[in-house]
Protein backbone atom coordinates (compact mmCIF):
# COMPACT_ATOMS: atom_id res chain seq x y z
CA UNK A 1 0.00 0.00 0.00
CA UNK A 2 1.75 3.14 -1.16
CA UNK A 3 1.08 6.33 0.72
CA UNK A 4 1.47 9.89 -0.40
CA UNK A 5 5.11 10.77 -0.89
CA UNK A 6 6.21 13.17 1.86
CA UNK A 7 9.56 14.91 1.37
CA UNK A 8 9.44 15.93 5.00
CA UNK A 9 9.71 12.31 5.99
CA UNK A 10 12.65 9.98 5.92
CA UNK A 11 12.89 7.39 3.16
CA UNK A 12 15.28 4.64 2.25
CA UNK A 13 15.91 2.17 -0.52
CA UNK A 14 13.55 -0.77 -0.09
CA UNK A 15 15.63 -3.75 1.14
CA UNK A 16 13.87 -5.83 -1.52
CA UNK A 17 15.44 -3.69 -4.25
CA UNK A 18 18.79 -4.37 -5.88
CA UNK A 19 20.51 -1.29 -7.29
CA UNK A 20 23.10 -1.81 -10.00
CA UNK A 21 25.26 0.87 -11.64
CA UNK A 22 25.02 1.35 -15.38
CA UNK A 23 26.87 3.82 -17.60
CA UNK A 24 24.02 6.30 -17.47
CA UNK A 25 22.85 5.79 -13.94
CA UNK A 26 21.52 2.58 -12.43
CA UNK A 27 19.05 -0.24 -12.78
CA UNK A 28 16.81 -0.99 -9.83
CA UNK A 29 15.10 -4.37 -9.63
CA UNK A 30 12.38 -5.01 -7.07
CA UNK A 31 12.46 -8.68 -6.05
CA UNK A 32 8.98 -8.55 -4.60
CA UNK A 33 6.95 -7.19 -7.48
CA UNK A 34 9.48 -7.86 -10.28
CA UNK A 35 9.46 -4.25 -11.41
CA UNK A 36 12.51 -2.82 -13.09
CA UNK A 37 13.34 0.86 -13.01
CA UNK A 38 16.03 2.81 -14.71
CA UNK A 39 17.54 5.72 -12.81
CA UNK A 40 18.83 8.04 -15.47
CA UNK A 41 21.16 10.35 -13.58
CA UNK A 42 24.18 9.55 -11.42
CA UNK A 43 23.17 12.21 -8.91
CA UNK A 44 19.79 10.53 -8.53
CA UNK A 45 21.53 7.24 -7.87
CA UNK A 46 23.72 8.82 -5.19
CA UNK A 47 20.67 10.49 -3.72
CA UNK A 48 18.78 7.21 -3.50
CA UNK A 49 21.74 5.38 -2.00
CA UNK A 50 22.17 8.01 0.70
CA UNK A 51 18.48 8.55 1.46
CA UNK A 52 18.46 6.33 4.51
CA UNK A 53 21.16 8.32 6.25
CA UNK A 54 19.19 11.58 6.17
CA UNK A 55 16.44 12.56 8.54
CA UNK A 56 14.18 13.43 5.65
CA UNK A 57 14.18 13.69 1.88
CA UNK A 58 14.39 17.45 1.92
CA UNK A 59 17.63 17.23 3.87
CA UNK A 60 19.03 14.75 1.40
CA UNK A 61 18.14 17.06 -1.47
CA UNK A 62 20.38 19.86 -0.21
CA UNK A 63 23.31 17.95 -1.66
CA UNK A 64 21.77 18.22 -5.12
CA UNK A 65 22.41 21.34 -7.24
CA UNK A 66 19.40 23.61 -6.91
CA UNK A 67 18.51 23.43 -10.60
CA UNK A 68 18.17 19.67 -10.37
CA UNK A 69 16.19 19.38 -7.18
CA UNK A 70 12.76 19.51 -8.79
CA UNK A 71 13.60 16.74 -11.23
CA UNK A 72 15.06 14.62 -8.43
CA UNK A 73 12.04 15.22 -6.25
CA UNK A 74 9.70 14.08 -8.99
CA UNK A 75 11.90 11.06 -9.59
CA UNK A 76 11.80 10.16 -5.91
CA UNK A 77 8.04 10.47 -5.90
CA UNK A 78 7.73 8.00 -8.75
CA UNK A 79 10.18 5.64 -7.05
CA UNK A 80 8.05 5.80 -3.92
CA UNK A 81 4.95 5.06 -5.95
CA UNK A 82 6.71 1.98 -7.34
CA UNK A 83 7.70 0.85 -3.81
CA UNK A 84 11.36 1.21 -4.72
CA UNK A 85 11.93 3.59 -1.83
CA UNK A 86 9.97 3.29 1.38
CA UNK A 87 9.50 5.25 4.58
CA UNK A 88 12.37 4.66 6.95
CA UNK A 89 11.71 1.90 9.42
CA UNK A 90 10.90 3.34 12.79
CA UNK A 91 13.40 1.84 15.15
CA UNK A 92 11.34 1.71 18.27
CA UNK A 93 13.18 1.81 21.57
CA UNK A 94 10.26 0.41 23.45
CA UNK A 95 9.81 -3.28 24.07
CA UNK B 1 20.51 -7.95 0.78
CA UNK B 2 18.88 -9.26 3.89
CA UNK B 3 15.20 -9.78 3.64
CA UNK B 4 12.92 -9.63 0.70
CA UNK B 5 9.24 -9.12 0.44
CA UNK B 6 6.88 -11.75 -0.79
CA UNK B 7 5.31 -11.02 -4.13
CA UNK B 8 1.92 -9.73 -3.10
CA UNK B 9 0.83 -6.88 -5.35
CA UNK B 10 0.26 -7.93 -8.91
CA UNK B 11 2.28 -5.98 -11.43
CA UNK B 12 -0.88 -4.39 -12.73
CA UNK B 13 -1.85 -2.94 -9.37
CA UNK B 14 0.60 -0.15 -8.80
CA UNK B 15 0.37 2.86 -11.06
CA UNK B 16 2.78 3.30 -13.88
CA UNK B 17 5.39 5.99 -13.52
CA UNK B 18 3.75 9.27 -14.33
CA UNK B 19 4.62 12.88 -14.25
CA UNK B 20 3.14 14.22 -11.06
CA UNK B 21 3.38 17.89 -11.88
CA UNK B 22 0.58 19.98 -10.48
CA UNK B 23 -1.98 21.20 -12.95
CA UNK B 24 -0.94 24.78 -12.43
CA UNK B 25 2.70 24.27 -13.28
CA UNK B 26 3.88 25.10 -16.73
CA UNK B 27 7.49 24.14 -17.33
CA UNK B 28 9.19 26.14 -20.00
CA UNK B 29 11.44 23.20 -20.82
CA UNK B 30 9.70 19.83 -20.87
CA UNK B 31 12.03 18.11 -18.48
CA UNK B 32 12.28 14.41 -18.75
CA UNK B 33 11.51 12.23 -15.79
CA UNK B 34 14.73 10.85 -14.37
CA UNK B 35 13.18 7.48 -13.66
CA UNK B 36 11.91 5.13 -16.33
CA UNK B 37 10.07 1.98 -15.55
CA UNK B 38 10.06 -1.06 -17.74
CA UNK B 39 7.95 -4.16 -17.50
CA UNK B 40 10.32 -6.97 -16.63
CA UNK B 41 7.95 -9.30 -18.40
CA UNK B 42 8.64 -7.46 -21.59
CA UNK B 43 11.55 -9.58 -22.60
CA UNK B 44 11.71 -13.03 -24.05
CA UNK B 45 13.31 -15.50 -21.67
CA UNK B 46 12.44 -13.51 -18.60
CA UNK B 47 10.52 -15.40 -15.95
CA UNK C 1 33.51 -2.93 -15.71
CA UNK C 2 32.03 0.48 -15.17
CA UNK C 3 32.46 3.03 -17.85
CA UNK C 4 33.23 6.45 -16.44
CA UNK C 5 30.15 8.53 -16.99
CA UNK C 6 30.62 12.17 -17.70
CA UNK C 7 28.59 14.73 -15.91
CA UNK C 8 25.51 15.24 -18.07
CA UNK C 9 24.01 18.64 -18.43
CA UNK C 10 20.24 18.85 -18.03
CA UNK C 11 19.79 19.35 -21.74
CA UNK C 12 21.49 16.11 -22.69
CA UNK C 13 19.00 13.34 -23.07
CA UNK C 14 19.71 9.94 -21.63
CA UNK C 15 18.51 7.33 -24.10
CA UNK C 16 15.43 5.40 -23.09
CA UNK C 17 15.96 2.08 -21.38
CA UNK C 18 14.88 0.10 -24.41
CA UNK C 19 17.61 1.80 -26.40
CA UNK C 20 20.11 0.88 -23.71
CA UNK C 21 18.90 -2.68 -24.02
CA UNK C 22 19.39 -2.74 -27.76
CA UNK C 23 23.01 -1.78 -27.37
CA UNK C 24 23.52 -4.39 -24.72
CA UNK C 25 23.97 -3.90 -20.99
CA UNK C 26 27.22 -4.25 -19.08
CA UNK C 27 25.75 -7.33 -17.41
CA UNK C 28 22.61 -9.36 -18.06
CA UNK C 29 19.52 -8.41 -16.10
CA UNK C 30 18.87 -12.10 -15.72
CA UNK C 31 19.85 -15.15 -17.67
CA UNK C 32 18.69 -18.68 -18.27
CA UNK C 33 20.92 -21.36 -16.89
CA UNK C 34 20.24 -25.00 -17.63
CA UNK C 35 21.76 -26.92 -14.76
CA UNK C 36 21.63 -30.41 -16.27
CA UNK C 37 20.58 -32.23 -19.41
CA UNK C 38 19.30 -35.10 -17.29
CA UNK C 39 15.56 -35.38 -17.03
CA UNK C 40 13.01 -37.84 -15.73
CA UNK C 41 10.67 -36.90 -18.59
CA UNK C 42 10.99 -36.89 -22.36
CA UNK C 43 8.63 -34.16 -23.47
CA UNK C 44 8.12 -34.28 -27.21
CA UNK C 45 8.89 -30.58 -27.68
CA UNK C 46 11.83 -30.20 -25.29
CA UNK C 47 13.77 -27.11 -26.30
CA UNK C 48 17.01 -28.46 -24.88
CA UNK C 49 16.60 -32.03 -26.17
CA UNK C 50 17.13 -33.26 -22.65
CA UNK C 51 17.03 -36.73 -21.13
CA UNK C 52 20.56 -37.97 -20.47
CA UNK C 53 23.12 -36.23 -18.31
CA UNK C 54 26.13 -34.99 -20.23
CA UNK C 55 29.42 -36.40 -18.88
CA UNK C 56 30.95 -32.93 -19.11
CA UNK C 57 28.46 -31.07 -16.95
CA UNK C 58 29.76 -28.38 -14.65
CA UNK C 59 30.89 -29.69 -11.28
CA UNK C 60 29.56 -28.28 -8.05
CA UNK C 61 32.71 -26.20 -7.67
CA UNK C 62 32.41 -24.87 -11.21
CA UNK C 63 28.77 -24.01 -10.63
CA UNK C 64 29.66 -22.06 -7.49
CA UNK C 65 32.33 -20.26 -9.44
CA UNK C 66 29.80 -19.14 -12.04
CA UNK C 67 27.45 -18.02 -9.28
CA UNK C 68 30.31 -15.98 -7.84
CA UNK C 69 30.76 -14.30 -11.20
CA UNK C 70 27.08 -13.53 -11.54
CA UNK C 71 27.09 -12.02 -8.10
CA UNK C 72 30.06 -9.85 -8.96
CA UNK C 73 28.34 -8.69 -12.13
CA UNK C 74 25.20 -8.07 -10.12
CA UNK C 75 23.00 -10.18 -12.31
CA UNK C 76 19.67 -9.85 -10.56
CA UNK C 77 18.50 -13.41 -10.89
CA UNK C 78 18.88 -16.62 -12.84
CA UNK C 79 16.19 -18.67 -14.51
CA UNK C 80 17.27 -22.21 -13.74
CA UNK C 81 16.07 -25.09 -15.86
CA UNK C 82 17.43 -28.10 -17.67
CA UNK C 83 16.40 -30.99 -18.19
CA UNK C 84 14.99 -31.25 -14.71
CA UNK C 85 17.29 -29.19 -12.48
CA UNK C 86 16.23 -30.86 -9.24
CA UNK C 87 17.74 -34.09 -10.53
CA UNK C 88 21.14 -32.68 -9.64
CA UNK C 89 22.05 -33.89 -6.14
CA UNK C 90 23.61 -30.49 -5.42
CA UNK C 91 20.55 -28.55 -6.58
CA UNK C 92 19.47 -27.41 -3.10
CA UNK C 93 23.01 -26.53 -2.04
CA UNK C 94 23.52 -24.43 -5.17
CA UNK C 95 20.16 -22.74 -4.80
CA UNK C 96 21.01 -21.71 -1.26
CA UNK C 97 24.46 -20.57 -2.33
CA UNK C 98 23.03 -18.35 -5.04
CA UNK C 99 20.36 -16.65 -2.94
CA UNK C 100 22.74 -16.20 -0.03
CA UNK C 101 24.95 -14.26 -2.39
CA UNK C 102 22.13 -12.04 -3.57
CA UNK C 103 21.47 -13.76 -6.88
CA UNK C 104 17.78 -14.60 -7.09
CA UNK C 105 16.79 -18.02 -8.36
CA UNK C 106 13.69 -18.75 -10.36
CA UNK C 107 13.63 -22.38 -11.32
CA UNK C 108 11.53 -24.33 -13.72
CA UNK C 109 10.51 -27.88 -12.75
CA UNK C 110 8.21 -30.72 -13.72
CA UNK C 111 7.52 -31.20 -10.04
CA UNK C 112 9.74 -34.22 -9.50
CA UNK C 113 11.26 -33.35 -6.14
CA UNK C 114 8.69 -30.94 -4.78
CA UNK C 115 7.39 -32.91 -1.86
CA UNK C 116 5.75 -31.20 1.10
CA UNK C 117 8.99 -30.75 3.01
CA UNK C 118 10.88 -29.18 0.15
CA UNK C 119 7.92 -26.97 -0.64
CA UNK C 120 7.98 -25.67 2.90
CA UNK C 121 11.68 -25.10 2.71
CA UNK C 122 11.26 -23.12 -0.49
CA UNK C 123 8.43 -21.07 0.97
CA UNK C 124 10.79 -20.01 3.73
CA UNK C 125 13.54 -18.95 1.36
CA UNK C 126 13.65 -15.43 -0.02
CA UNK C 127 14.66 -14.62 -3.58
CA UNK C 128 13.36 -17.93 -4.83
CA UNK C 129 10.55 -18.39 -7.30
CA UNK C 130 9.22 -21.68 -8.59
CA UNK C 131 7.74 -22.38 -12.00
CA UNK C 132 5.93 -25.67 -12.61
CA UNK C 133 5.60 -26.79 -16.21
CA UNK C 134 2.23 -27.88 -17.50
CA UNK C 135 1.15 -28.25 -21.11
CA UNK C 136 -2.40 -29.39 -20.71
CA UNK C 137 -5.22 -28.43 -18.36
CA UNK C 138 -6.29 -32.04 -18.48
CA UNK C 139 -4.31 -35.22 -18.02
CA UNK C 140 -5.05 -36.31 -21.57
CA UNK C 141 -3.77 -33.18 -23.27
CA UNK C 142 -0.81 -32.74 -20.96
CA UNK C 143 0.48 -36.29 -20.91
CA UNK C 144 0.31 -36.56 -24.71
CA UNK C 145 3.25 -34.15 -24.78
CA UNK C 146 4.93 -34.66 -21.42
CA UNK C 147 4.39 -38.36 -20.80
CA UNK C 148 2.32 -40.63 -18.58
CA UNK C 149 2.12 -39.48 -15.01
CA UNK C 150 3.47 -36.00 -15.65
CA UNK C 151 0.13 -34.28 -15.09
CA UNK C 152 -0.31 -35.93 -11.71
CA UNK C 153 3.23 -35.12 -10.71
CA UNK C 154 2.83 -31.47 -11.63
CA UNK C 155 -0.44 -31.06 -9.79
CA UNK C 156 0.91 -32.77 -6.72
CA UNK C 157 3.80 -30.32 -6.71
CA UNK C 158 1.38 -27.43 -7.05
CA UNK C 159 -0.66 -28.70 -4.13
CA UNK C 160 2.47 -28.91 -2.02
CA UNK C 161 3.58 -25.41 -2.96
CA UNK C 162 0.15 -23.95 -2.26
CA UNK C 163 -0.09 -25.83 1.02
CA UNK C 164 3.33 -24.55 2.05
CA UNK C 165 2.22 -20.98 1.41
CA UNK C 166 4.61 -20.28 -1.43
CA UNK C 167 2.55 -17.45 -2.83
CA UNK C 168 2.34 -16.69 -6.49
CA UNK C 169 4.46 -19.50 -7.85
CA UNK C 170 4.28 -19.77 -11.61
CA UNK C 171 2.61 -22.31 -13.85
CA UNK C 172 4.26 -22.26 -17.24
CA UNK C 173 2.46 -23.47 -20.33
CA UNK C 174 3.79 -23.89 -23.85
CA UNK C 175 0.94 -23.03 -26.17
CA UNK C 176 0.17 -25.78 -28.68
CA UNK C 177 -2.53 -26.62 -31.16
CA UNK C 178 -4.12 -28.88 -28.56
CA UNK C 179 -4.15 -26.65 -25.51
CA UNK C 180 -5.17 -23.28 -26.95
CA UNK C 181 -8.81 -24.18 -26.24
CA UNK C 182 -7.83 -24.68 -22.60
CA UNK C 183 -6.69 -21.16 -21.80
CA UNK C 184 -9.55 -20.51 -19.41
CA UNK C 185 -8.94 -23.86 -17.75
CA UNK C 186 -5.28 -23.01 -17.21
CA UNK C 187 -6.29 -19.74 -15.60
CA UNK C 188 -8.61 -21.66 -13.32
CA UNK C 189 -5.83 -24.03 -12.27
CA UNK C 190 -3.63 -21.06 -11.45
CA UNK C 191 -6.41 -19.49 -9.39
CA UNK C 192 -7.01 -22.75 -7.60
CA UNK C 193 -3.45 -22.87 -6.31
CA UNK C 194 -2.87 -19.15 -5.82
CA UNK C 195 -0.38 -19.28 -8.65
CA UNK C 196 0.30 -17.05 -11.62
CA UNK C 197 -0.11 -18.31 -15.14
CA UNK C 198 2.66 -17.92 -17.66
CA UNK C 199 2.15 -18.86 -21.30
CA UNK C 200 4.98 -19.14 -23.79
CA UNK C 201 5.47 -19.74 -27.44
CA UNK C 202 6.36 -23.13 -28.88
CA UNK C 203 9.55 -22.79 -30.82
CA UNK C 204 11.04 -25.26 -33.30
CA UNK C 205 14.04 -25.70 -31.00
CA UNK C 206 15.52 -28.92 -29.70
CA UNK C 207 12.99 -31.71 -30.07
CA UNK C 208 10.51 -28.97 -30.83
CA UNK C 209 11.84 -29.09 -34.38
CA UNK C 210 10.39 -32.59 -34.77
CA UNK C 211 6.88 -31.65 -33.78
CA UNK C 212 6.62 -27.97 -34.60
CA UNK C 213 4.58 -28.30 -37.76
CA UNK C 214 1.96 -30.46 -36.05
CA UNK C 215 1.94 -28.71 -32.70
CA UNK C 216 2.29 -25.00 -33.30
CA UNK C 217 -0.95 -23.03 -33.08
CA UNK C 218 -2.79 -22.32 -36.31
CA UNK C 219 -3.23 -18.78 -37.52
CA UNK C 220 -6.73 -18.75 -36.14
CA UNK C 221 -5.46 -19.95 -32.80
CA UNK C 222 -2.81 -17.23 -32.76
CA UNK C 223 -5.64 -14.74 -33.05
CA UNK C 224 -7.43 -16.50 -30.19
CA UNK C 225 -4.33 -16.29 -28.01
CA UNK C 226 -3.98 -12.62 -28.81
CA UNK C 227 -7.61 -11.97 -28.09
CA UNK C 228 -7.49 -13.91 -24.84
CA UNK C 229 -4.39 -12.09 -23.66
CA UNK C 230 -6.02 -8.78 -24.46
CA UNK C 231 -9.06 -9.73 -22.40
CA UNK C 232 -7.49 -11.64 -19.54
CA UNK C 233 -3.82 -11.04 -19.76
CA UNK C 234 -3.23 -8.45 -17.08
CA UNK C 235 -2.34 -11.18 -14.63
CA UNK C 236 -0.76 -13.55 -17.11
CA UNK C 237 2.95 -13.53 -17.85
CA UNK C 238 4.15 -14.16 -21.35
CA UNK C 239 7.88 -13.70 -21.24
CA UNK C 240 7.10 -11.47 -24.20
CA UNK C 241 6.73 -14.62 -26.27
CA UNK C 242 3.85 -13.22 -28.21
CA UNK C 243 4.94 -9.79 -29.24
CA UNK C 244 4.90 -10.97 -32.86
CA UNK C 245 1.13 -11.03 -32.45
CA UNK C 246 1.05 -7.29 -31.93
CA UNK C 247 1.16 -7.02 -35.68
CA UNK C 248 -2.45 -8.15 -35.64
CA UNK C 249 -3.28 -4.63 -34.61
CA UNK C 250 -5.54 -3.58 -31.81
CA UNK C 251 -4.20 -2.86 -28.37
CA UNK C 252 -0.58 -3.92 -28.09
CA UNK C 253 0.23 -6.53 -25.50
CA UNK C 254 2.19 -5.09 -22.60
CA UNK C 255 5.87 -5.62 -22.88
CA UNK C 256 9.03 -4.48 -24.53
CA UNK C 257 8.64 -6.14 -27.92
CA UNK C 258 12.29 -6.85 -27.84
CA UNK C 259 14.45 -9.90 -28.25
CA UNK C 260 16.94 -9.62 -25.45
CA UNK C 261 19.25 -12.38 -26.66
CA UNK C 262 22.86 -11.42 -26.18
CA UNK C 263 21.87 -7.96 -25.04
CA UNK C 264 19.96 -8.32 -21.83
CA UNK C 265 19.75 -12.08 -21.38
CA UNK C 266 21.52 -15.21 -22.58
CA UNK C 267 21.88 -18.91 -21.81
CA UNK C 268 24.49 -20.91 -19.94
CA UNK C 269 24.09 -24.62 -20.66
CA UNK C 270 24.95 -27.57 -18.39
CA UNK C 271 28.47 -27.95 -19.78
CA UNK C 272 29.18 -24.25 -19.46
CA UNK C 273 28.61 -23.21 -23.04
CA UNK C 274 27.12 -19.77 -23.49
CA UNK C 275 24.45 -19.22 -26.11
CA UNK C 276 22.38 -16.21 -27.13
CA UNK C 277 19.19 -17.76 -25.78
CA UNK C 278 17.76 -21.09 -24.57
CA UNK C 279 15.90 -21.58 -27.85
CA UNK C 280 19.09 -21.33 -29.83
CA UNK C 281 21.32 -24.14 -28.63
CA UNK C 282 23.34 -24.42 -31.80
CA UNK C 283 26.85 -23.48 -32.89
CA UNK C 284 25.46 -20.58 -34.89
CA UNK C 285 24.39 -18.94 -31.63
CA UNK C 286 27.22 -20.06 -29.39
CA UNK C 287 29.11 -17.17 -27.87
CA UNK C 288 31.75 -19.03 -25.88
CA UNK C 289 32.25 -21.05 -22.73
CA UNK C 290 32.51 -20.20 -19.05
CA UNK C 291 35.44 -22.59 -18.81
CA UNK C 292 37.64 -20.31 -20.91
CA UNK C 293 39.90 -17.72 -19.24
CA UNK C 294 37.83 -14.79 -18.10
CA UNK C 295 34.83 -16.97 -17.47
CA UNK C 296 31.30 -15.87 -18.14
CA UNK C 297 32.06 -12.18 -17.76
CA UNK C 298 34.56 -12.31 -20.58
CA UNK C 299 32.05 -14.00 -22.86
CA UNK C 300 29.29 -11.54 -22.04
CA UNK C 301 31.47 -8.52 -22.66
CA UNK C 302 33.58 -9.61 -25.60
CA UNK C 303 32.01 -12.42 -27.58
CA UNK C 304 31.85 -11.49 -31.28
CA UNK C 305 28.39 -13.04 -31.55
CA UNK C 306 27.09 -10.79 -28.81
CA UNK C 307 28.77 -7.74 -30.33
CA UNK C 308 26.95 -8.54 -33.53
CA UNK C 309 23.60 -8.89 -31.77
CA UNK C 310 24.22 -5.54 -30.06
CA UNK C 311 24.69 -3.80 -33.37
CA UNK C 312 21.65 -2.17 -34.80
CA UNK C 313 20.35 -4.22 -37.70
CA UNK C 314 18.59 -2.93 -40.74
CA UNK C 315 15.59 -5.18 -40.25
CA UNK C 316 16.18 -6.78 -43.61
CA UNK C 317 13.21 -7.85 -45.63
CA UNK C 318 10.82 -6.97 -42.84
CA UNK C 319 11.78 -3.33 -42.72
CA UNK C 320 9.26 -2.25 -45.28
CA UNK C 321 6.35 -3.99 -43.56
CA UNK C 322 3.89 -1.66 -41.87
CA UNK C 323 3.99 -3.80 -38.73
CA UNK C 324 7.74 -3.96 -38.29
CA UNK C 325 7.77 -1.65 -35.30
CA UNK C 326 5.29 -3.93 -33.55
CA UNK C 327 7.00 -7.24 -34.17
CA UNK C 328 10.63 -6.33 -34.87
CA UNK C 329 10.87 -9.25 -37.25
CA UNK C 330 9.97 -11.88 -34.67
CA UNK C 331 12.13 -14.59 -33.16
CA UNK C 332 15.50 -15.47 -34.61
CA UNK C 333 15.45 -18.99 -33.16
CA UNK C 334 12.07 -19.70 -34.75
CA UNK C 335 13.43 -18.53 -38.08
CA UNK C 336 16.69 -20.40 -37.84
CA UNK C 337 15.26 -23.80 -37.03
CA UNK C 338 12.59 -23.65 -39.71
CA UNK C 339 15.24 -22.86 -42.28
CA UNK C 340 14.25 -19.25 -42.75
CA UNK C 341 16.79 -16.44 -43.19
CA UNK C 342 17.33 -14.34 -40.09
CA UNK C 343 16.73 -11.12 -41.95
CA UNK C 344 13.34 -12.27 -43.16
CA UNK C 345 9.94 -12.95 -41.63
CA UNK C 346 9.17 -15.09 -38.62
CA UNK C 347 7.59 -18.47 -39.53
CA UNK C 348 4.47 -17.41 -37.64
CA UNK C 349 4.30 -13.93 -39.10
CA UNK C 350 0.70 -12.87 -38.75
CA UNK C 351 0.80 -11.13 -42.09
CA UNK C 352 1.51 -14.43 -43.75
CA UNK C 353 4.97 -13.55 -44.95
CA UNK C 354 6.44 -16.43 -42.98
CA UNK C 355 4.14 -18.99 -44.50
CA UNK C 356 5.17 -18.00 -48.00
CA UNK C 357 8.80 -18.17 -47.02
CA UNK C 358 8.37 -21.59 -45.40
CA UNK C 359 6.87 -23.03 -48.55
CA UNK C 360 10.05 -22.09 -50.33
CA UNK C 361 12.37 -23.85 -47.90
CA UNK C 362 14.12 -26.82 -49.40
CA UNK C 363 16.88 -29.12 -48.28
CA UNK C 364 18.14 -29.91 -44.80
CA UNK C 365 17.26 -27.89 -41.75
CA UNK C 366 19.82 -26.98 -39.10
CA UNK C 367 20.47 -30.05 -37.00
CA UNK C 368 20.17 -29.89 -33.26
CA UNK C 369 23.62 -29.07 -31.93
CA UNK C 370 23.58 -31.17 -28.79
CA UNK C 371 21.09 -33.95 -28.33
CA UNK C 372 20.68 -35.56 -24.94
CA UNK C 373 17.41 -37.28 -25.72
CA UNK C 374 16.79 -40.71 -24.30
CA UNK C 375 15.62 -43.28 -26.80
CA UNK C 376 14.71 -42.57 -30.38
CA UNK C 377 13.63 -39.23 -31.66
CA UNK C 378 10.89 -38.99 -34.20
CA UNK C 379 13.26 -37.72 -36.85
CA UNK C 380 16.71 -39.33 -37.09
CA UNK C 381 19.53 -36.86 -36.77
CA UNK C 382 21.55 -36.00 -39.79
CA UNK C 383 18.84 -36.84 -42.26
CA UNK C 384 17.92 -33.98 -44.46
CA UNK C 385 14.23 -33.38 -44.22
CA UNK C 386 12.07 -31.31 -46.41
CA UNK C 387 9.48 -29.84 -44.14
CA UNK C 388 6.25 -29.47 -46.00
CA UNK C 389 3.18 -28.62 -43.93
CA UNK C 390 0.53 -31.33 -44.01
CA UNK C 391 -2.05 -28.87 -45.20
CA UNK C 392 -1.03 -25.58 -46.70
CA UNK C 393 -4.35 -24.12 -45.70
CA UNK C 394 -3.27 -24.52 -42.07
CA UNK C 395 -0.79 -21.79 -42.74
CA UNK C 396 -2.93 -19.62 -44.91
CA UNK C 397 -2.77 -16.10 -43.62
CA UNK C 398 -5.90 -15.12 -45.40
CA UNK C 399 -8.34 -17.61 -43.97
CA UNK C 400 -11.00 -15.80 -42.08
CA UNK C 401 -9.36 -12.40 -42.19
CA UNK C 402 -11.34 -9.31 -42.96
Amino acid sequence: MTQQFEPGCGYELNPAVALRPEPFGALAYHFGNRRLSFLKAPELVELVRGLGSHRCVSDALTAVPEGRRDACLRALASLAAADMIVPQTVRSEEA
Amino acid sequence: MQQGTRADASPADAPRVSDDLDAGQEPEIAEELLVEEVSIDGMCGVY
Amino acid sequence: MTIASEQKTPSERVPALVEQFKGGLAAPICLTWEWTYACNLSCTHCLSSSGRRDPGELTTAEMRSVIDELRAMQVFYVNVGGGEPTVRPDFWELLDYAVAGGVGVKFSTNGLRLDAERAQRLAATDYVDVQVSLDGASREINDAVRGDGSYSMALRAMENLAEAGLANFKISVVMTRHNVPQLDDFAAIADRFGAQLRITRLRPSGRGADVWHELHPTDQQQREIYSWLTDHGDRVLTGDSFFHLNALGGSPLPGLNLCGAGRVVCLIDPVGDVYACPFAIHDAFKAGTVRAPGGFAQVWRSAPLFAELRTETSGGACRSCSEYSACQGGCMAAKFFTGLPLDGPDPECVKGHGASALAAVHGGLPRVGTDHSRGRREVPLGMPSVRVPAKLCDLSPLAGTA
